[in-house]
């Protein structure tokens, strides 16, 4: 293994800039170490050897004619669920297994513009439904800590790659945990803005109301960089927040004084067993030794994230996955007449878990239903928001597990609701539309498995949260004595 | 009493029109009918994985102001929903609509019969959402789905903003529901909302019909009419409707609630098997979306741009004498209507700017194809002319020659008659002089008339007017005549 691919995103931009490393060296050495590791890791469902090399040529070019790009040369990894003009975009489903798509989304686009080489194309639990990969219908990821564990989902794909120098940079899309749980479950950073932030246009669509893109990345200082790139508003995503973009990279912080941070009361960490409740209080220790003070804050509808996110996302995933009907584009399986073609095209292009929440989806809507359960659901969700907003009175930012446990085994998880419960602690952030992130904060189980710090700021407030994790990280360096198993 | 007359028919109409605007609903696509299939699309409208939504802001004012236009009132929040279902020229297998907050709510819409008398609708409310795209049944069948081997589609027409219109059950009649739609389409076309083309499809309309025993509050069963594709065709589908319903109850059976086909060929309706049977919409906000916030300031604003509109204008010219179709006409010619209204504005004595207006000035702007409103006699000098005629200082056939020398571009009518000495003469004894020149010229004339030929007056008549150059009282000329004569 070439040791660039070791480096940080800033420092290869840095390198790459100062033309003390071209973008086309930094490329053949992520690219070799794709080919080197891949086939047991299965990060990529497609790998982009011709397209990174083009672009790595660009931006030697634009540095040569004097540019200096945030990003220079940096490898990225995108999420499979995100259209990249030419390449297959799958979104991991057999509907679309051998679409390409023929735009690009402006995140990726501004990633591209900021410099950054895309490697591939990750892996991700089918249409991002799922915390463990395992959804995927196109291919297995696999843990680099463990490679009989799953890489957590449903961004699954760009953490495995980050954490195995495989990218510097992976993009996910958060819809209730999916870039958090598996930056935790892979030992790196997985940042989710706040809602809005990045555009969505030419992300493959679950719940549009809560998905979010963002960056995976093994430091705090790389994440701010991607966000700084990828943030701001876009006029093709109405969702898009028109407001100015505050660069988080310039703020990151080395203490956490004069910051309050609220511990949940309703988020019993004992009920995660000894060890683990040991390593959050550990956490929640080494914020206040940086500085923090800890408050107590509740969150008293927390509880009824779950079923609320079970709610909301199949409703809007049962119209948005609609539009694979068989006619435009995908797989389409002919019939008799045009029902049949839906139903049989419908049937082989859908994975179970995908099927599943059109089916509650399509019920919560249903008339008669509609109100007991979507409605009911949408007032959850403004209380949900509304207790946040009550806590920040108290607190300038929120600590919380990333999730329920550290990354399990292929297979364990046997029935829909064990995996839902991976999301416990993520839920809510997405359903109040919250910035939050998730950073190593130790290891447990046996054989001793990342573990990942969530922590969660007001609406906007990315700055201070980046600030403040990237404070832990530098006091904790549990990525760093990670030890992967490629 | 007939059988006809023992019935009232209770009528209402949903009617969709395509808004005239540059871009289509939600993408940048151009909105023009026609083209090559599939030339007028981008990843929004044709619903590819990840495209979104962003709403056009020209057709929101152009709602309002229909709006406005019929007293509708306006909320100030209002948003869209999304209509799901499957259908293979809706692409995104759901319609982007509005169901429980329209943008303009009530309202009437005023219209007038052939014979002149003006009647009311009102309406439900007014929605905007997204037209389908079409699809093209080939390989046999005559261009039905039916007996085809394939269908094709072309997505031109995918996302094309359309209004829906739904009335209440005001209508009495297949004429005043021809009425009502004239009024829709000539309000429309005034405002510059939509070309309203039914040939191009741009209004198409369904008529929900019912029958009751005259005198009765109750509402009958209704049927719902497609399929009309003229005026004229909702005329007869209409008649034929209420005449079918008559003979289903006078022969002592039920109607059925259903939807009914109008075939032109054969002047019947007939049921059809509805597509939608017991469709349930599963409608609920568009995540994709933000809502629509119209304030007070947007509405004053509009609310300036709404001109004269035509039931306004056909009342006033009616006061003005106008039989009912020459009013229609006048009113349907908004560019003469306006310059009609702006002569009356300018102090024209109406009745006698009608008849310029309507008789010499359109056979002027026939003949030379200038448009009275662009050709150079302006309202001012319409109504300088007007007064000219009125004050007796013209005669009738002076002042058509001054009309045609102010279309050729002389100016001032009044200009004209000064420095011409063209005003008319009333001067006895001027008069008399010329009468004994023309009597001494045509001896016989007067012999024959003192015969008894006494329609030799009108020739006499002449021969003083040429003999004044035309500028003779006619009626004096033909005073003096008669008595010298007799």
């Amino acid at each position: 293994m070439n040791d660039v691919v070791k480096r940080s995103a800033a420092e290869i931009a840095r390198d790459v800039n100062a033309k003390r490393i071209s973008a086309r060296d930094v490329t053949e050495a992520v690219l070799a170490r794709v080919d080197e590791v891949d086939d047991r890791l299965g990060c990529y469902l497609t790998r982009l050897h011709d397209l990174a090399r083009e672009q790595a040529s660009r931006v030697d070019e634009r540095v040569a004619a004097g540019e200096s790009l945030p990003l220079a040369g940096v490898p990225l990894a995108v999420k499979d669920n995100m259209c990249l003009s030419g390449t297959r975009t799958t979104a991991a489903s057999k509907i679309l297994e051998n679409w390409i798509a023929p735009y690009t989304s402006t995140a990726v686009q501004r990633m591209l513009d900021a410099g950054a080489v895309p490697i591939g194309k990750s892996n991700l639990d089918e249409f991002a439904m799922g915390s463990s990969c395992e959804n995927s219908a196109l291919g297995v990821t696999r843990n680099p800590y463990d490679l009989q564990r799953v890489p957590g989902g449903s961004s699954g794909g760009s953490a495995a790659a980050v954490a195995a120098f495989e990218a510097a940079i992976g993009m996910g899309s958060d819809t209730g945990g999916s870039i958090r749980e598996p930056g935790a479950f892979c030992n790196v950073v997985g940042f989710k803005p706040t809602y809005g932030r990045v555009s969505r246009y030419g992300l493959i669509a679950f719940a549009s109301s809560l998905d979010q893109i963002g960056p995976l990345t093994r430091t705090v200082e790389d994440a701010a960089l991607a966000y700084d790139a990828m943030a701001g508003h876009d006029p093709m995503d109405s969702t898009s927040i028109d407001r100015p973009v505050e660069p988080a990279a310039p703020s990151l912080r080395e203490d956490l004084e004069g910051l309050r941070i609220g511990i949940v009361k309703e988020f019993v960490t004992a009920k995660l067993g000894a060890e683990i409740d040991a390593l959050y209080k550990r956490a929640y220790a080494e914020l206040a030794k940086l500085g923090a003070e800890l408050v107590e804050v509740s969150l008293p509808t927390a509880d009824y994230g779950l079923a609320t996110y079970y709610l909301i996302a199949p409703a809007e995933c049962s119209s948005n996955l609609a539009r694979f009907d068989g006619v435009r584009y995908g797989l389409r399986v002919d019939g008799a007449d045009v029902g049949q073609m839906y139903e049989q095209t419908r049937a082989a292009g859908f994975g179970p878990e995908v099927k599943r929440r059109i089916l509650i989806g399509t019920y919560a809507l249903s008339s008669g239903y509609y109100d007991a359960y979507y409605v009911k659901a949408q007032k959850a969700r403004t209380m949900s928001a509304q207790d946040f907003k009550k806590a920040f009175e108290h607190c300038d930012l929120i600590a919380a597990p990333a999730a329920s446990s550290p990354a399990f085994e292929f297979d364990s998880k046997s029935d829909p609701y064990s995996m839902y419960m991976m999301d416990y602690y993520t839920i809510p952030m997405s359903l109040a539309g919250l910035p939050a992130l998730s950073v190593p904060c130790g290891y447990a189980g046996t054989p001793a498995m990342p573990m990942g710090l969530q922590l969660a700021a007001p609406l906007f407030e990315e700055t201070r949260l980046l600030g403040a994790a990237h404070a832990y990280e530098r006091a904790t360096a549990y990525a760093v004595e990670g030890a992967i198993a490629v | 009493m007939t059988v006809q007359t023992r019935y009232e028919a209770v009528i209402g109409i949903e009617c969709h029109v395509e808004l005239k605007t540059r871009s289509k609903m939600f993408c940048a696509c151009a909105n023009e009918f026609g083209g090559e299939p599939n030339t007028k699309v981008c990843p929004v409208c044709l619903a590819l994985p990840g495209a979104l939504p962003v709403a056009n802001a020209e057709a929101i004012r152009h709602m309002i102001r229909a709006g406005l236009a019929f007293g509708a009132s306006i909320p100030a929040f209002s948003k869209f929903d999304r209509k799901n279902y499957f259908y293979p020229d809706m692409p995104k297998d759901y319609q982007i609509s509005q169901y429980d907050m329209p943008l303009t709510l009530g309202g009437s819409v005023r219209y007038w019969l052939e014979d002149g008398t003006l009647k009311e609708c009102k309406l439900t409310r007014i929605h905007l959402e997204e037209d389908t795209g079409k699809s093209i049944h080939g390989g046999g069948g005559d261009g039905r789905i039916a007996g085809s081997s394939f269908s094709l589609i072309d997505f031109n027409r995918a996302g094309v903003p359309l209004m829906e219109c739904v009335s209440e059950p005001d209508l009495r009649s297949a004429q005043e529901a021809v009425g009502y739609l004239e009024a829709l389409k000539r309000t429309f076309v005034q405002l510059g909302v939509s070309d309203v083309k039914m040939e191009e499809g741009s209004l198409r309309c369904d008529a929900n019909v019912s029958i009751r025993p005259a005198g009765s509050t109750e509402l009958g069963t209704k049927t719902e009419i497609k399929n009309m594709n003229s005026f004229r065709s909702v005329l007869r589908a209409i008649e034929s409707e209420i005449e079918r319903q008559i003979a289903v109850l006078e022969s002592g059976s039920r109607i059925v609630q259903e939807t009914r086909g109008w075939d032109e060929g054969q002047g019947v309706t007939h049921s059809m098997r509805s597509k939608e049977e017991a469709h349930d919409y599963r409608y609920f906000p568009d995540p994709d979306l933000v809502p629509i916030e119209v304030d007070a300031a947007l509405i004053d604003e509009l609310k300036k741009t709404i001109p004269v509109l035509p039931p306004e204008r056909f009342a006033r010219y009616r006061g003005y004498g106008m039989d009912p179709k020459q009013a229609t006409q006048l009113v349907d010619n908004f560019p003469l209507a306006d310059y009609f209204d702006a002569c009356v504005a300018a102090g024209a004595n109406p009745q006698a700017s009608m008849n310029f207006v309507l008789s010499d000035l359109s056979r002027l702007a026939n003949e030379t194809g200038t448009p009275v409103n662009e050709s150079a006699v302006t309202p001012e000098a319409l109504a300088e002319l007007v007064a000219l005629v009125e004050s007796k200082t013209v005669n009738s056939k002076i002042a058509k020659e001054l009309l045609e020398r102010m279309w050729a571009g002389e100016g001032s009518p009044k200009a004209i008659v000064e420095q011409e000495g063209l005003a008319q003469t009333s001067d006895t004894g001027e008069i008399e002089r010329l009468i004994d020149e023309v009597l001494a010229a045509n001896e016989k004339a007067a012999t024959d008339y003192k015969a008894g030929k006494t329609n030799i007056l009108g020739f006499l008549t002449g021969q003083v007017m040429k003999a004044s150059r035309g500028k003779a009282n006619p009626a004096l000329v033909n005073e003096l005549l008669r008595k010298k004569l007799e």
